[in-house]
């Protein structure tokens, strides 16, 4: 597939904000979802036990 | 007696929280990186290999988060059951423990499954929605896996909390076959499987080769956010051990 433009990638044959709005919310909640899980053991390794 | 034997075999070395907990350590970049590599191959030939389909123009691209999220939707539920039960059978907290890290990551992959579906739906069935049995029982999923958090968040006890949980979450594995079935037991507006073990692929290959880049890709995403997950849930509980301090986090 050779899109002419990037207006008519972005546009994706009209379908632009379905395509796009797939995708986008998609990629925020994967990255969201791996940042919650990151931070969780951040915060688990920061607040000391009774050995540390 | 089997449990000697089984410990001979050492089928239980990284069923130690500890062990798990460094292997997983090393493990997660190169997870990371992978899935992000992954990803990119998957976009640029679903983007920019694949060509615009006959009849659905370029809506069709959604097939290629749309799939992989369905897939794992499905998978990861198993898994968490498998891995439940297991805990609940051995009493192995490790087990247990994959298992809670498991479920916010499949209900975010059944949340993915069923927006993107209802996006794709609106431009070529006309509908966001319908309660069709394959829509219908996907949304069951969704609540099963929130269901399950609920549930073992719900109890204290750490081990009463597994074993409700896992009899939660093997009960609501019936759904799952429910689901894969769905267009074939019942008259549905969601169309078939789009891929099958026994017929040739109905696809282009570069779009065959884009959903399968991406479903990898979120294979490898799937193992780096359950396995940090995980070794959240093992630094929280081992927070008093002594071994957490000798290991990086």
């Amino acid at each position: 597939m050779s899109w002419g433009s990037a207006s008519e990638f972005f546009a994706m044959g009209g379908y632009g904000l379905y395509v796009w709005g797939s995708f986008g919310v998609i990629a925020l909640c994967m990255v969201a979802d791996a940042l919650t899980a990151i931070k969780r053991h951040r915060a688990a390794r920061a607040e000391p036990g009774e050995n540390g | 007696m089997t449990r000697p034997m089984l410990a001979n075999l050492r089928l239980f070395t990284f069923a130690s929280p500890p062990r798990f907990y460094v292997l997983a350590g090393r493990l997660v970049p190169w997870l990371w990186v992978v899935a992000a590599v992954l990803a990119g191959a998957g976009l640029w030939v679903g983007f920019f290999q694949a060509p615009t389909d006959a009849t659905q123009g370029d809506a069709y691209r959604i097939i290629f988060i749309h799939v992989p999220a369905a897939w794992m939707s499905m998978l990861l539920y198993m898994v968490m059951a498998f891995w439940a039960a297991i805990g609940w059978a051995f009493n192995a907290r490790l087990a247990s423990m994959v298992a809670r890290a498991i479920a916010p990551t499949g209900a975010m992959f059944t949340f993915a499954a069923l927006w993107s579906g209802a996006l794709w739906g609106k431009p070529t069935w006309g509908t966001w929605w319908v309660w069709d049995a394959r829509l219908t029982s996907e949304l069951i999923l969704l609540f099963l896996y929130l269901g399950y958090m609920a549930l073992v968040n719900a109890i204290d006890d750490t081990r009463r909390a597994d074993q409700a949980g896992a009899l939660l979450a093997v009960i609501g594995s019936v759904n799952v076959p429910i689901i894969y079935f769905s267009v074939k037991w019942w008259n549905t507006l969601h169309q078939g499987a789009t891929i099958s073990a026994t017929t040739a692929p109905k696809m282009v290959a570069t779009m065959l080769t884009a959903m399968l880049l991406m479903t990898l890709a979120c294979w490898a995403y799937g193992f780096a956010v359950v396995f940090t997950r995980t070794r959240a849930i093992i630094a929280e509980r081992e927070r008093d051990a002594k071994w957490l301090n000798g290991v990086s986090s």
